[in-house]
């Protein structure tokens, strides 16, 4: 079977995993955001209490995913806590990653996630108050594109199975040709 | 840091469980101590020779070699000893047979069939052939318990095929196979075709006789029967010709180089030995234990879904379940905290996003997959160690299902 991780999580992650920090649903968040999905065995949804000044107040997740995926996600809630969104918004996945002690390179995909989630929630704060402040851009960042990126092979996956599938109870065995 | 000190640190955070139970003796297992006493004399008071000079340690090798050929071929219900040949692993064995046998066969253009469901060291070698040889490689698929229809898979063979590699049982999800109604569609569509099994995961557990099954070649694995790591054989039929794909001195072995690794043949002898010591007492003792761990589960734990045939169908020793709104990979990590030693079928570790083909093959779902947990059991698991897994396993998966974001959604509550 396929759990094969070629170097090993540091310390961190294993500590963060067995107690995790602002778990759970946030039932006053100002936004909510989720990136990944269950098919690509990773998901994180984040909650963002948003005062005055754009400060974030308080954050929480929930994470379907690795243990790498539920440490990054709770790191990044104590991360952003405290921060402007502005400053929130200049969080890099490698930062996260090396606040977790360096997160296997196969690993990688779970900061980027966690990144992709929270820039989201940040467009959608703006979005939702139809402001653009200035630093935002308005093109996609590297982490905003490998999530979407990363669902839409899915869809597609599923979508070619569904043709293959169909194929197959037309025609037979559809692979033999 | 180096990774050494990492996983020094990592083990140090992990802790030491105050009860360990092992379940995934598919990757590797320990090795019980009457096998590793007869490992031990072979590394320096006897037989550490080389099995193909001629003096006494050389000759004591050569002797445990052969009696180990004699053990192979008689559980196979074969006794032609040059029929069985030790590599240094089961993975080696299938490379030796795939790719032997269609180095031997270049040339003939034609046909590889394989079930969609093999061990990765069956399709990859034969994907490397079909790249590196030209031939073209099917794959037959399998049915939502991964059996492979004997009329399927008659329909794949014809004058063209050279080789059809079907495994005996399913090294994830314990689908015994009807090897015997496989053969014969395929030796009656094509005579010349050749038949492979994969039986690493059948020996021991699934009567296997080479003439009666008419199979052509069959690879064992010796950490599947809790011998050690590092050795398996292959069974290769008189008249199969094979082209060794490895180079260098061959010894005793016609079709694999290098030295013997003795001791490890001596150690794979004594545990076919004990595994076929008390063998239906085992397999219902094993059955029974695997029962009860799957029945504890499905009661005690919402959302699963059992991988994999039911009944007699189903390898006694294995039990494949996929935990819903959970993920694979972060419950074999909660498990271990807890000294319970699982794999999964998870993608997570995979950048590709690919969980078991084994799993998708029987059209699972990825999320599915995903949340997938292999148990394999043995005569050395105790019912204690059942209670302890079905005491700790429920709570590890709440804990996890409490994360999840996918259960938040709507589509889960619990």
């Amino acid at each position: 079977m396929s759990t094969r991780i070629p170097l090993p999580y540091s310390p961190k992650v294993l500590e963060i995993f067995r107690n995790p920090k602002n778990l759970g649903p946030m039932e006053d968040a100002t936004v909510v955001e989720s990136a990944g999905s269950p098919a690509c065995g990773d998901m994180i949804k984040l909650y963002l209490k948003v005062g005055e000044g754009d400060v974030i107040e308080k954050a929480t997740f929930e994470s379907y995913g690795c243990a790498a995926n539920i440490a990054t996600a709770s790191i990044l809630t104590e991360m952003v806590k405290g921060k402007s969104m502005r400053e929130a918004w200049q969080i890099s996945w490698k930062q996260l990653s090396d606040e977790l002690g360096g997160l296997p390179p196969i690993k990688y995909h779970c900061s980027i996630l966690a990144v992709g989630a929270l820039k989201r929630a940040i467009r959608a704060y703006y979005s939702a108050r139809k402001e653009q402040p200035e630093w935002l851009p308005e093109a996609l960042t590297h982490e905003e594109r490998q999530v979407l990126e990363e669902e839409e092979m899915m869809e597609r996956y599923y979508k070619a199975l569904g043709r293959a599938g169909s194929a197959l109870e037309a025609g037979g065995a559809g692979e033999k040709a | 840091m180096s990774v050494s000190a990492k996983l020094k640190e990592l083990l140090r955070e992990h802790g030491q469980p105050p009860r360990e139970v092992y379940f995934d003796l598919e990757n590797s297992g320990w090795v019980p101590p009457e096998v590793v006493e007869a490992m031990l004399p072979y590394f320096n008071s006897k037989g550490y020779g080389h099995p193909s000079i001629t003096h006494k340690p050389g000759w004591e090798a050569l002797e445990v070699l052969y009696e180990a050929k004699e053990l192979v071929a008689g559980t196979l219900g074969t006794s032609g000893l040059e029929e069985i040949t030790f590599t240094h692993s089961g993975t080696e064995a299938n490379n030796l047979a795939i790719l032997g046998y269609l180095l031997a066969s270049r040339g003939r253009g034609g046909k590889v069939v394989v079930s969609a469901v093999e061990h990765l060291s069956v399709i990859f070698p034969a994907e490397f052939a079909e790249k590196l040889l030209g031939f073209k490689v099917l794959r037959v698929p399998v049915d939502s318990e991964g059996f492979v229809d004997p009329e399927v898979l008659k329909s794949y063979v014809d004058r063209e095929t050279v080789l059809v590699s079907v495994q005996a049982v399913n090294h994830e999800i314990g689908t015994v196979q009807p090897l015997k109604e496989l053969v014969d569609v395929v030796k009656a569509a094509n005579p010349d075709a050749v038949f492979h099994t994969d039986a690493a995961d059948a020996y021991g557990w699934v009567k296997l006789d080479v003439k009666k099954l008419g199979v052509d070649m069959l690879t064992l694995s010796g950490h599947k029967v809790h011998g050690p790591r590092g050795v398996g054989a292959l069974y290769v039929r008189e008249g199969v010709k094979l082209e060794p794909p490895l180079r260098g001195q061959l010894s005793a072995e016609k079709l694999w180089p290098g030295v013997e690794n003795v001791p490890l043949i001596a150690g794979f002898k004594r545990a076919i030995e004990l595994q076929f010591e008390n063998l239906e007492y085992n397999v219902i003792y094993v059955k029974s234990l695997r029962d009860k761990l799957v029945n504890g589960i499905l009661d005690r734990v919402p959302h699963v879904l059992v991988n994999g045939p039911l009944g007699e169908r189903r390898a006694p020793n294995n039990a494949n379940l996929s935990f819903l709104y959970v993920e694979g990979e972060a419950l074999t990590v909660e498990l271990s905290m807890r000294g319970i030693y699982v794999s999964s079928g998870s993608a997570c570790s995979s950048r590709i996003l690919e969980p078991s083909h084994v799993l998708l093959a029987i059209g699972r779902k990825h999320e599915e997959a995903h949340g997938s947990i292999l148990f394999k059991f043995s005569r050395y698991h105790k019912p204690e160690d059942v209670e302890y897994a079905l005491w700790e396993l429920p709570e590890a998966v709440s804990r996890l299902r409490t994360i999840s974001s996918w259960g938040s959604t709507g589509a889960f509550s619990s």
